[in-house]
């Protein structure tokens, strides 16, 4: 056990203190993932400049709902996102290589491309939460506290299984391009807002279907104590380890079906 | 010419082989449609200002969006950057043609391939499912041809200068996220930047190249400032055509300099 792990380490080392070299670069990225994150919450603050309420909330409440749904994705983005990388190394073979090491696939997969610099991200999205808490009000009780630590790790779990199951896609369409990406960076935008803004049809699928609604609204409203205008109950709120838990589980079975199916593309 | 326009087949003819790679890319354009079409009406809703859009002109605006950053590809894959990385930059510079008109011949043709894909699939959903505005003047087509190809042209040579800094860096990594966050704000793509306060807006659309690539061909479809606007906007992107290219043409020229292949 404790070999194996110093294998990954060495793998996840090696990764860092080679993406160190490019000093420009790193820096560069650093400081624009962070960026990246400020802007998310950049461009609610440019909406409620011309609206003083979206679907019925307000900017501190829409943001507390924000910041939930992007601390839990640039967590997740941090640790398996780059697990998005699979359909390149399918097309190049790259797969192939790590199939027969005797160590597992995913893990190697993530640490071969481990992104130091997204750290900033989780750091940022973590502050807005607090923010966004104080100026909403919050009435502290434990299972409030409860929710507003356990529902990020929550989101976490849930967005890294999106990202492993949208990846599994290259397993068997390898030109599937950005498709992915509307489940995973478009799953943040979509939990960055209530619910109440979409239409009917396409929060149905989106909101309960895929379950992004649990991971950030429904939580935020169970903090705020605030009833829900769609009228679901408000133990709604603690359904994020619920989704996470089956979203886990389907990502896991598509990932090894997709794994078995691999065939490799002859490169 | 003749060269050209071989090119610009040979991209044309080259992004039609990727078909699923078109329809794949189609498909999240339109999800990402749906997601921003909400968003933005969801401020339309309860508005104090309208900055100049009304509700179908706000929904046709990020459908149109969504389908210009296909035809001008506004996040393109580092190709040149890789091939300057790997030395085998060398066997394009070796033509007896600038590289940037073949480069930018072969991107035209690529465009034109994504009108007839990227750009209409998520315009006609968008046109089914959501209020749509067609435009009312004929005139407005026509430009919105001229808009679109100016944006493209300034598209290719940003994209070729984010690439071209692998002269320097080798790992374009960090001007990627640059240029991704830059373009994602300042181009309108995820709001119209008449959103941002007044000053800002301003230095972003007379100072910066970047709403020339999505928010003015989506605001002369939508006839947006009627006639005089659009007309200001078309002129003020061709300007930026010239601007942009040039500065791509003097920065290649010093990368060529710098350049040291490095064994293989």
């Amino acid at each position: 056990m404790v070999s194996r792990l110093r294998a990954y380490r060495a793998l996840l080392v090696a990764q860092i203190r080679g993406q160190a070299q490019y000093r420009a670069s790193f820096v560069m990225e650093m400081v624009g993932q962070s960026t990246y994150t400020f802007m998310d919450f950049a461009a609610v603050l440019v909406l409620f400049r011309v609206t003083p309420a979206m679907g019925g909330f307000g900017l501190w409440q829409v943001l507390l709902i924000s910041g939930l749904a992007i601390c839990g994705f640039s967590a997740a983005d941090l640790a398996v996102g780059n697990v998005e990388q699979l359909r390149q190394y399918v097309r190049t073979g790259l797969l192939d290589a790590m199939l027969i090491r005797p160590r597992r696939v995913l893990p190697q997969l993530l640490a071969i491309d481990f992104q130091l610099r997204r750290v900033g991200r989780v750091v940022f999205a973590v502050v807005l939460v607090a923010v966004a808490c104080a100026h909403v009000g919050v009435d502290w009780t434990w299972w409030r506290v409860l929710l507003v630590v356990g529902t990020p790790i929550a989101a976490a779990v849930f967005y890294a299984g999106i990202f492993v199951l949208t990846a599994s896609v290259a397993f068997w369409w390898i030109d599937s391009g950005e498709f992915a990406n509307s489940f995973t960076y478009g799953g943040r935008e979509f939990a960055t807002y209530p619910i109440t803004i979409y239409g009917s049809v396409f929060r149905r699928v989106f909101a309960f279907g895929i379950g992004f609604a649990f991971i950030s609204y429904y939580p935020a409203l169970a903090i705020m104590d605030t009833p829900d205008p769609l009228g679901m109950p408000a133990w709604f709120g603690a359904l994020g380890p619920a989704a996470a838990a089956v979203m886990t589980a389907i990502a896991a079975l598509v990932w090894r079906t997709g794994l078995r199916h691999y065939e490799g593309t002859g490169s | 010419m003749r060269m050209m326009l071989a090119l610009m087949r040979s991209g044309f003819r080259r992004y039609s082989t990727y078909r699923q790679a078109t329809a794949a890319a189609a498909a999240t354009n339109t999800i990402f449609g749906m997601l921003r079409c909400y968003v933005l009406l969801a401020t339309a809703v309860a508005a104090t200002t309208t900055v100049g859009y009304d509700v179908p002109q706000l929904s046709t605006y990020v459908w149109v969006g969504q389908g210009i950053i296909g035809v001008v590809m506004l996040w393109g894959p580092a190709e040149l950057a890789e091939k300057v990385r790997t030395g085998q930059v060398v066997s394009d510079l070796l033509r007896p043609v600038n590289p940037i008109w073949t480069y930018l011949a072969t991107d035209l043709g690529r465009a034109g391939f994504s009108c007839l894909t990227r750009l209409v699939v998520p315009v006609a959903f968008g046109a089914i499912f959501f209020p749509f505005y067609w435009p009312r003047h004929w005139w407005t087509y026509g430009l919105f041809a001229c808009s679109l190809l100016a944006a493209t042209g300034i598209c290719f040579a940003i994209r070729h200068l984010v690439n071209l800094s692998a002269f320097w860096l080798l790992d374009i990594r960090g001007i990627t996220t640059a240029w991704l966050l830059a373009s994602g704000i300042g181009s309108g793509l995820i709001f119209p930047i008449d959103f941002l306060p007044g000053p800002a807006a301003a230095a972003l659309k007379f100072g910066t190249p970047l709403p020339s690539i999505v928010q003015f061909p989506a605001d002369v479809l939508v006839e947006h400032g009627g006639a005089p606007g659009q007309l200001q906007r078309v002129a003020l992107q061709f300007g930026w055509v010239v601007v942009c290219l040039a500065a791509a043409f003097a920065v290649q020229h010093r990368a060529t300099r710098r350049l040291v292949v490095q064994g293989g």
